[in-house]
């Protein structure tokens, strides 16, 4: 089968300036696409790019193996929820969800089984005959989401559907997007700039910064093999400890204050530069004894702030110049100020090139 | 009256007391300064000819006569005619509604074009728009009055229209740009992904939020147009002048005694459409004046 959209070197200026250089990107038939990156990286311009809404100033874009580089909108055969929700004021929450039909043509019956049946699954029936303005923030969002589910399109588009929402409500329509997405089987891509939504709601994440695709995968793989220091420090949260370390007759140290270096057995044997920067996920600084095996080094470090965070605490020391987290059991017997015993998991660890922040190993 | 603990009460109260009045009687005394023509216009056109003669401009009438409107509205002379204000007040309410109408409907349009579909150059049409706006009436007499003649519609009420209508689209554009660029841009992508058209997308989500816009246009445009003295004595003939080319031919007609009580009626008139549509329709001006200031 046709993948459900295949970018093809798309590029987008503004005049002079490139809002997005070279993107290739390809999904298939219900992947939950997900694409991240800081403020104004480009993501909603992309959005709009499929979306026909924006021209495109190179490449190509087709959406169900159709080619739609110069389509309309109406053509392609997508459905959109905007993050500001854009419905239309002076119609009912009733006459936003079947514009699009009424506008396609579609006759009134069906119009209305579609209509019901979107309302019930949504749980916005009793709020039909309101206008927009009489709905709050989570009531909107629903009936955006509505609007688009009307169209049974072959590719949703969301444009940070959540931002809008305080962080409880947030919560439950991010596991409510994912059980649609599981339930209807289709396709998705789904903007938005919180990681925690892209981890959890992905099959596919695509990480941008300034209109560069930086890495393309499933949430597992960017999570544990980030391609470069920006995907690292940026996917994740707390975020991937960056140790500046250097490489020596097949170990690596870490430089300590007030101590010896701690000195790594590199894992497997790779062969790295003598500078490099050693990417470390907190939950991979343990309570000694708690993993075992060749590539889990026992470190004594002095800890500098202790934050508690419920299940987990995190502590912050210093290694190699750089704050260092450890994402530690509630229990732990860390204070500020002194120094604490922990084991270092290199199974996991990533090695960076301090200047380019690529991937090494 | 919310309490504010920790101001001296009489004090306050007593400060707020006086600046109230204060600006009551200020505002009194302007509202009475603006009042007092239309007055002596009301009552002077209820007097009989006699009374203003001998009485004062500002006392009463002494007995009430609804001759001179009577006169006024279908009898006064202007000029060689002596046929009243009617017919004339016609002429304006045939040239006003559809100049109002067609100025308005291509000002939403244009507005709507220039604030939300943003082609290539739409500034640059606004901005010429807007100075459009500023050119003074005299500077066009001649080449409209040139461009009437070719178009073969010199001394006719269609050709004051399109007069009207061309020196009102400035200013009908920019009030509907300006309340077009407040409405968010995701509006019309989410129409357009729903396969909307330029003109369903027009009619279907925009006309419907400029109630108050397409009121302070229509309020606008019309007492631009029903009062208007120079295009109407310049570009029409005889049989085509708009009412207040007829009053003012009313009252320097010189044949006979000045009817002053005449002149007043034939005045009040001639500026009642205008008053009436502020009354009906005004708190939708200041509305509309002051919509897009505040989120929706
Ligand atoms: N019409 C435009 N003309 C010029 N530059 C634009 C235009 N629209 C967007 N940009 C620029 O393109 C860049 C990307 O914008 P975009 O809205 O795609 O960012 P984003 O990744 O969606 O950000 P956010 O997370 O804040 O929504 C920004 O730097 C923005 O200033
Ligand atoms: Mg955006």
């Amino acid at each position: 089968m046709a993948p459900v959209l295949t970018i093809r070197n798309l590029r987008k200026a503004y005049g002079e300036t490139v809002i997005l250089h070279d993107v290739n990107i390809e999904i298939e038939e219900g992947d939950f696409l997900v694409l991240v990156g800081p403020s104004g990286c480009g993501k909603s311009t992309l959005l709009n790019c499929i979306a026909g809404l924006e021209p495109i100033t190179g490449g190509s874009v087709a959406i169900g193996g159709r080619e739609m580089t110069k389509a309309p909108p109406k053509d392609r055969d997508i459905a959109m929820v905007f993050q500001s929700y854009a419905l239309y004021p002076t119609m009912t929450v009733a006459k936003n969800i079947t514009f699009g039909m009424k506008v396609r043509g579609v006759d009134s019956a069906t119009q209305k089984r579609k209509l019901e049946e979107v309302a019930r699954q949504l749980q916005i029936s009793q709020l039909l005959d309101r206008k927009p303005g009489q709905l709050s923030g989570g009531q909107r969002q629903r009936v955006a989401m509505g609007r688009a589910l009307v169209r049974e399109p072959k590719l949703f588009l969301f444009d940070e559907p959540l931002s809008n929402l305080d962080a409880k409500l947030r919560v439950e329509m991010r596991t409510e997007i994912k059980r649609l997405h599981q339930d209807l089987g289709a396709s998705m891509v789904y903007v938005t700039h919180d990681q925690i939504e892209a981890m959890t709601l992905a099959t596919k994440i695509v990480v941008m910064k300034g209109g560069v695709i930086q890495q393309i995968g499933a949430p597992s793989e960017i999570y544990n093999r980030p391609a470069n220091m920006f995907v690292a420090d940026f996917m994740g949260s707390p975020a991937m400890n960056l140790i500046p370390a250097t490489v020596e007759n097949g170990q690596v140290a870490i430089a300590r204050e007030g101590d010896e270096p701690i000195l790594i057995d590199l894992p497997g044997g790779a062969s790295l530069p003598r500078d490099v920067v050693l990417g470390l996920r907190p939950e991979d600084i343990v309570e000694p004894g708690a993993r075992s095996g060749a590539h889990v080094v026992p470190a004594r470090c002095k800890v500098e702030v202790v934050e508690p965070a419920g299940a987990d605490t995190y502590v912050v020391s210093r290694l190699g110049g750089a704050a260092v987290t450890a994402r530690l059991s509630a229990e732990t017997q860390a204070r500020a100020g002194q120094p604490l015993d922990v084991a270092f998991d290199l199974g996991k660890a990533s090695f960076f090139e301090p200047q380019t922040g690529a991937r090494l190993n | 009256m919310s309490d504010l603990s920790g101001y001296t009460p009489e004090r306050t109260d007593w400060g707020r007391f006086a600046l109230r009045w204060g600006l009551f009687v200020i505002l009194g005394l302007f509202a009475l300064w603006y009042l007092a023509p239309l007055f002596v216009m009301l009552t002077t056109s209820v007097k009989t000819l006699e009374e203003i003669r001998t009485g004062s401009l500002i006392a009463l009438p002494r007995e009430i006569t609804f001759e001179p409107w009577a006169k006024a509205w279908s009898q006064a002379c202007s000029g060689i005619t002596c046929e009243g204000l009617r017919p004339y007040f016609f002429n304006s309410i045939l040239l006003a509604v559809p100049s109002v109408a067609i100025s308005t409907v291509i000002g939403a349009l244009n507005g709507y074009v220039i604030a939300q579909w943003r082609f290539r150059g739409a500034d640059t049409i606004f901005a010429l728009l807007l100075f459009g706006c500023f050119i003074p009436f005299q500077v066009v007499l001649l080449p409209m009055a040139k461009m009437l003649g070719l178009l073969g519609l010199a001394g006719t009420i269609p050709g004051l229209m399109l007069v009207h209508v061309v020196y009102g689209i400035g200013f009908t554009t920019l009030f509907f740009r300006n309340f077009y660029v407040t409405i968010p841009a995701d509006l019309l992508k989410a129409a357009k992904v729903d396969g909307a058209g330029f003109l369903r997308i027009f009619v279907s989500i925009f006309l419907p939020l400029s109630v108050p816009i397409v009121v302070v246009s229509i309020i606008w445009q019309f007492t631009q147009i029903w009062n208007d003295f120079l295009f109407g004595v310049s570009f029409s003939s005889a049989g085509s002048q708009p009412v207040t080319v007829a009053l003012n031919n009313i009252v320097n007609s010189t044949t006979g005694v000045k009817e002053y009580n005449v002149d007043m009626a034939a005045a009040i008139i001639a500026a009642l459409p205008t008053l009436l549509v502020y009354v009906v329709a005004g708190k939708y001006f200041i509305r509309g004046l002051t919509a897009g200031s505040v989120k929706g």
